[in-house]
Order: structure tokens, then sequence, then C-alpha cells
């Protein structure tokens, strides 16, 4: 039970009368990687804007049926408060433009006026970029704008600002669909790391990305959770038909 | 033969197609010509206005012109000091009055695209912009002239402020509107709240656009004469006090124009040059700033 961070039981989202999500249920462990999968409109981005609660910002977006993180229901929370717990990275790079590196990376803090001294900032500044593997590329650069690096740099300061917070578990969505092979290549690596140290759930169109990057995967197909299991089992013997059509580019 | 007879058609055919491309390019250099001509022509108004004002006003400009007071009529000399310090009062209480009410309201729009109230009130900027500035005038003068008991620089400012608003609205909103909606999601899903990501991450981004209206509804208004004439009124001698009348550039051009005085006239000119001259520099201030400030995303 403690080893459970996210656990959805009979989840529906809506948009007005459109059911996006229907009846899903899934339970996600400590330091697991899940990979979310399928074809486009299916929900998968939709499920995980559900976990930060950003679906509800939509006008006429619903949800019913229960989200737990860490046994505590999501939808009873403040939503201000869930969003810290909850990190989140976005398909497009989006450093705040205004600030520095240095600033982006403790941003969190600064926008929700928590006092740091000099050397806390300092440190939490040093060791998340050392973990989001991008210390050695910006150190002498830290009081640059954010939007100076490349696109792939600018992707793992945004994984860095949600690292930050410690987040008890990170949601990617689809965070190297606007990258170069290179920095793509270079944020699966960093997935790849942290996963001992965080519970990460990965939105991806790209196939190889699942198989390379996670442990577990659901695939998604219009609205459903059609199946999931480890990530293994999924990409050489999955049981539905529909997952098998998709991983051999059937459709989707 | 035959052969030779087909190579001879296709000869005329590659000159007649040669004929037509010189043809083509001759039009395309007709055309540009027509456009270069009639952007110069567009800006040949302004040049010479610039050119005429500044032939009539420098000689009336010394250091003495702009640190004294006007003198009585029939003598000569006298300078325009209190309007200078009476304009720059008179828009420094009315930015002070316009900028955060108009700027909040840009913020609004940008955030609500739909709604009844957001629509009505998008409708009446629109209709408040297209007010006469001496409707204005005479607005403030029952709304705040007459029940303040007289004519102050306070009033003239909140006239002034009035015809700011839509100029400074707009900007903002459509500032706003260019901001990814991404980056205020990442702000919202680090778990800031809502006033906060507006106020620290989406209003620092626009900046550039947000000051850049705020500057031209300056710019805008400091040449305005028909609200002042109810409201500030004008005043003979110096004067700080935001509630007693006070004299301001336009008014005192609007004033020395229409005196039979050549004298007058002088000065007049003289104040038409500063007058224009602020306007230029405020211009030249907004294009920096715009350069400097804005935030490549």
């Amino acid at each position: 039970m403690e080893n459970t961070v996210l656990k959805a039981e009979d989840f529906n989202a809506y948009f007005g009368q459109n059911q996006i999500l229907k009846n899903i249920r899934l339970e996600i462990r400590k330091h697991q990687v899940w990979a979310v999968m399928g074809p486009s409109g299916c929900g998968k981005t939709t499920f995980i804007r559900c976990i930060n609660r950003m679906h509800e910002l939509t006008a006429g977006a619903t949800v019913s049926g229960s989200l737990k993180l860490y046994g505590e229901d999501i939808y009873k929370m403040n939503p201000v408060l869930l969003r810290r717990k909850v990190g989140m990275v976005f398909q497009r790079p989006n450093p705040f433009p205004t600030m520095s590196i240095y600033d982006n990376v403790i941003s969190g803090y600064l926008l929700n006026h928590i006092r740091l001294t000099k050397a806390q900032k300092d440190e939490i500044v040093e060791s998340t970029l050392k973990r989001a593997a991008l210390w050695l590329e910006v150190k002498s650069t830290l009081h640059k704008r954010g939007t100076f690096l490349s696109g792939g740099q600018q992707q793992r300061l945004c994984i860095a600002r949600a690292l930050a917070m410690n987040p008890e578990i990170l949601l990617l969505d689809e965070p190297t669909s606007a990258l170069d092979p290179i920095s793509t290549a270079k944020v699966e690596e960093l997935v790849y790391e942290l996963k001992s140290e965080y519970t990460i759930l990965i939105v991806t169109h790209n196939m190889q990305q699942a198989a390379r990057v996670s442990d577990r995967t659901a695939f998604f197909f219009l609205g459903e959770l059609i199946e999931q299991d480890d990530t293994k089992v999924i990409f050489t013997n999955p049981k539905n038909e529909k997952t098998q059509n998709y991983i051999t580019g059937h459709f989707g | 033969m035959g052969n030779d007879g087909h190579i001879a058609e296709g000869k005329a055919i590659i000159s007649g197609l040669d004929r037509q491309v010189q043809v083509r390019g001759l039009k395309s250099r007709l055309f540009r010509l027509v456009v270069i001509l009639l952007s110069l022509i567009s800006t040949l108004p302004l040049l010479l206005i610039l050119f005429y004002i500044f032939k009539k006003g420098i000689s009336a400009i010394n250091w003495h012109f702009l640190v004294s007071l006007p003198k009585p009529v029939g003598e000569t000399g006298g300078g325009i000091s209190n309007a200078i310090v009476g304009t720059l009062m008179l828009i420094g209480v009315a930015a002070v009055l316009a900028i955060p009410v108009g700027i909040l309201i840009g913020i609004y729009l940008s955030e609500t695209p739909k709604g009844r109230i957001a629509y009505n009130c998008r409708l009446a900027v629109d209709v408040l912009q297209g007010i006469p500035s001496i409707v204005i005038g005479i607005i403030i003068y029952e709304w705040v002239v007459v029940p303040m008991g007289g004519p102050s620089s306070f009033s003239g400012s909140i006239a002034l402020g009035l015809m700011m608003l839509p100029a400074i609205i707009k900007s903002t909103e459509e500032t706003l509107k260019l901001i990814p909606e991404a980056l205020k999601e990442s702000s919202l899903a680090l778990g800031v709240p809502y006033y906060t990501t507006v106020l620290r991450v989406i209003v620092p981004s626009g900046m550039s656009g947000i000051m850049n209206g705020v500057l031209l509804s300056i710019a805008r208004v400091v040449g305005e004469t028909a609200p002042l004439l109810f409201t500030a009124f004008g005043n003979h001698w110096m004067n700080t006090n935001i509630f007693k009348p006070t004299s301001s550039l336009p008014l005192i051009i609007f004033k020395y124009a229409t005196s039979p005085y050549t004298e007058g006239h002088k000065l007049a000119w003289g104040a038409s040059l500063i007058l224009i001259i602020m306007i230029l520099v405020l211009n030249l201030i907004t294009k920096l700033v715009e350069r400097k400030w804005r935030t490549p995303f």
C-alpha cells in the first residue's frame, strides 16, 4: 500500500457531453516509469492532465470516479497544493522567458514566495541541474535567460524546474516531440536515470521511446485503457488485438 | 527541311517569351517605383510640418523661454515654464490614474476571450475610443469640475486619463493574447496560484508591448487641448498644486495663437516646438523600450 503512488478506480473525464476517459483503472507504484501510449485523441494527455488537475482549467471539463495520490483523493485536495506535489513537463519547452536559468530552476519557490537563503538557492540550483544532466552545459551561464538555450537544453531546464519542487510524481507530456534526435536521446537518458528517485509518467507517440525508457506501459484507445502490463510483455506478447495492431503499425 | 522549320518555330516562341519576361520585369519595376513614391509622399507632410515648426519655433526658444513665466500683454520676452510644468503634472497624474486601471482591464479581457461582460467591455472600450475629446471635456466638467467647485489640474488629468484608457487596454489585451498558453500552464503546474501566475509570469513576459501602449497613449494625449479647456482651464502663474487650475502647452498654444499680438504668436510657435519635441522623444523611447524589453519566447 505504501508503495502505491497513484491509483485510479473507475475514473472518467468529460469535456461537456463528450466522455474522454472511460472507467480507467490503474495503479502506479513508487519508482516506476510508465509509458502512456495510444493513437491521437485516445485521451492519454487528458489522463495525465487529470492527475495534476490541469484538465479542469478548460471550460466545461469535468471528472468522476476516484483518483488517489498516496491514498488521498486528488479531487478533494486544493488544486494549487496538489500541483506542488505533481511535476509536469509540456510538449514544447517553455522556460519562463523573463527569468534567468538560475531563476527558472527555482521558479517554483520564487513564484510561491517560499523564502530561501542564498546558500539554499545555490544548493537547489546546482543539485537539480546535476540531476537534470544540464549542470555542465550551463554552469557558466546561469544568469543568462533560459530562452537562449537550445530546444533540448530548454526542455531539460523545464524538467529541472519540475524536479526542484521534489514532486511525488513527474508527468511528461510528449516531452521530446518538439526536439531533434540527439536532444531526444539526452532527455530519454535523463528519464532513465531519474527513475531511481522518481515516479514518472511519460506520454509518448514514439513506440521505441516507450520501449526504451519505461518499465510499464498503458495502452489507451478511444478513451479506454485497453491494456497495461510490463513494457516487455506489451511489446512482445500483447494480449489485446488492438494493442497488437497499434504496435505493429496497422493503425495510429 | 521540316526539321529546320520546327527549330525556327521554336526560336520564335522563345523570343516571344523573352519579350514577355522583359515586359513583366518592366511592370514589376514600375509597381515598385509607384509604391516607393507613395510612401515618400505619405512621410512628406510630417517632414514639412516638422520643418516649419522648427523654423518658426527655434527663434523663440532659449533658456529664458524655458524657465520664466509669461509676461503681461505688451511686454516682450516671457516664457512658458508654467505650461511645461503644468503639462508634465497633468500627464503624470493622468498616467498614474489610467495605467493601473487600463492594464488590469486589458488583463481581464485577454484572460476572458468569451463571455457577456467581456464582450460588452470590449464594445465600451471601442466606443470610448471614438468619443470626441471635447465631449469628454464637458462630461468631466459636469462630473468633476462642478462638484469640486472649480477647474483644477486634477480634473484635467481625469479627462486625459480617460482618453488614455482605450489605447492601454487594447495594447495590453493584444500583447497578452500572444503569450503562449503553455507558459501559463507551466506556471500553474508548479502550484503557483492564478493571480501570481498572471502578475509575475504573464504580465512580465508582455511588458514590452504593454509599455509600448502606455507610452503611445501618453504621446497621444500630451497634445490634447479640447478636454483641458473646461478642466485644467489655464493659469498665468506657476502652479504645482493638482487641485488648482493649471496651464499646459496645448492651452497656451491655443491662447497665444488666437491672440492678436505677434509676441504671442512667437510664444505659441516656441511652445509648439517644445510639444512636438516631447512627442518625438516619447515615440523614440517607445521604440527603444520595444527593442530592449522584448522577451523572446
